[in-house]
């Protein structure tokens, strides 16, 4: 089963009704006991790394989570805000992050861009044969809602990348975590197709 | 260098769970099942669909949840809901059953606070300020000629167009929706004295609304202004216009004028 993680501000039933829509068992997550047996975690996530942490910590998601993802190292999906926090700073309210991805979240260059970046941006992936991207071509267009982005550290682990402005990592795959800037479950059907493949890569059926 | 596309917005103005569409925003007519011309469009490859519960605001009646609901199980791009929201629970409530984003209107010209307390609540991202614009003439009162209506058109506030979109972006809109009410249902092109105003004018993406009658007049947008996105209706179901377009067909002009869209067979390629 898929627990999608429900927590205040998130839009979990959103990743729910695609994940329902892929045919993929799947349950909202309301309380930390209903991780339980979860072979896959998902951390949606809209609005920001402060209200998003906050909102963990008061549901009592915090701690678990990351023992789940960083020690009991099961498979664990981030999208968005659930992307960002997995790194070590968010310069959103200059707040500390989870530090499970070296790396900085920073505030996208106003004065040059149009912020938030919202809409449709192509990812290049850089490992084209890799069993996440079967169906799904070279540099797809995915849906963007974000006002920071993510500066990794360890390039290695970067799986593609999107332009504004300037190049910024879309998608990092680190073993048991795949976490990516794009709204996967609202990027139409070639989305839908790369969380199908994420999950089976994880063990979904 | 910037790879985001520009995108097509269906907005439905909803009635209860039905489409209509009016002209200068009157004179409505039924056109369909809100949820079925979602789902429909969402597998053409529209890239983001918008429902405005129309007389929610007038009649102060909230809009109906279980459409919202309907179309979250079923489409699966970006989903914006605006009508009779007052509130940061209204906000949520509309959210939770589905949406992404939410669009104020006549309650943000009224209580401008709803738009940093949304913003506050949800992030910016997700507070998208629709605006009514009517041509009046540049005046001292009107430094840009257009003056921001309310209530469907009902209500002229006397304030400035370009002067409440900055102040909305101010205070924590992410996008702005410019709707022409002379150009509404007219099919007679958007007008883009206003729209390349308030574009220049905020750093937030502007979505064009009212007036796209022919392929030609969403090229001239792309082409004659920032604007981020269109919203088409009548283009893609009106039956006043003597034909309506597909999405396949609108995106292959724009792309063939180098206009940069997702394309279609993105959208339907998916088993």
């Amino acid at each position: 089963m898929v627990a999608v993680i429900n927590y205040h501000g998130g839009n979990a039933l959103s990743v729910l009704h695609a994940l329902r829509k892929l045919q993929i068992p799947a349950y909202l997550c309301s309380k930390p006991e209903q991780l339980g047996e979860a072979k896959i975690m998902i951390l949606p996530g809209v609005g920001s790394a402060k209200a998003t942490l906050e909102s963990l910590q008061e549901l009592g998601f915090h701690d678990i989570l990351k023992h789940k993802i960083s020690i009991e190292q099961i498979p664990f999906i981030g999208i968005c805000i659930g992307y960002q926090i997995l790194f070590e700073h968010s310069q959103e309210d200059s707040i500390s992050c989870w530090g499970l991805l070296k790396g900085k979240v920073e505030a996208f260059d106003a004065s040059q861009l149009r912020v938030p970046q919202i809409g449709w941006n192509r990812v290049h992936f850089l490992k084209p044969e890799h069993p996440y991207l079967r169906g799904i071509g070279d540099s797809p267009y995915f849906y963007f809602v974000n006002s920071y982005y993510a500066n990794p550290l360890d390039s290695s682990k970067v799986f593609g990348n999107y332009h504004y402005g300037r190049k910024f990592s879309a998608i990092i795959v680190d073993k048991n975590i795949t976490a990516m800037q794009f709204h996967v479950e609202k990027s139409g059907p070639l989305g839908l197709r790369l969380l199908k493949n994420i999950c089976q890569a994880y063990g979904a059926t | 260098m910037n790879g985001l596309s520009k995108r097509l917005i269906a907005c439905f103005d909803v009635v209860g769970s039905k489409v209509t569409k009016a002209e200068k925003f009157q004179n409505n007519i039924h056109i369909g099942d809100a949820a079925s011309m979602a789902k429909n469009l969402y597998a053409q490859g529209i890239d983001e669909i918008i429902f405005y519960d129309i007389k929610a605001s007038a009649e102060k009646r909230k809009l109906d949840v279980a459409v919202v609901e309907s179309v979250g199980k079923e489409v699966f791009v970006p989903f914006t809901v605006g009508g009779g929201i007052r509130s940061v629970a209204d906000m949520y409530s509309v959210l939770k059953a589905g949406s992404e984003k939410i669009s104020i209107d006549s309650m943000a010209v009224r209580n401008p606070e709803l738009i940093r307390a949304g913003a506050k609540a949800f992030g910016r991202q997700c507070i998208v300020l629709s605006i009514q614009v009517i041509k009046r003439g540049k005046s001292p009162k009107l430094a840009s000629g257009y003056e921001i209506a309310i209530d469907g058109a009902r209500i002229f506030t006397g304030k400035d167009a370009v002067d409440w979109a900055k102040q909305g972006a101010d205070l924590g809109a992410g996008e702005i929706v410019v709707n022409s009410i002379d150009r509404d249902g007219t099919c007679s092109g958007y007008d883009l004295e206003i729209i390349e105003a308030i574009a220049k004018a905020v750093n937030v993406p502007v979505i064009a609304s009212g007036g796209a009658g022919s392929l030609e007049h969403v090229s001239l947008l792309f082409t004659k202004t920032e604007a981020s996105a269109a919203i088409i209706s009548s283009m893609l179901y009106s039956t006043r216009l003597s034909r309506n377009f597909s999405v396949h067909e609108i995106k292959e002009y724009l792309v063939g004028k180098n206009i940069p869209m997702r394309a279609c067979h993105e959208a339907g390629s998916s088993s």
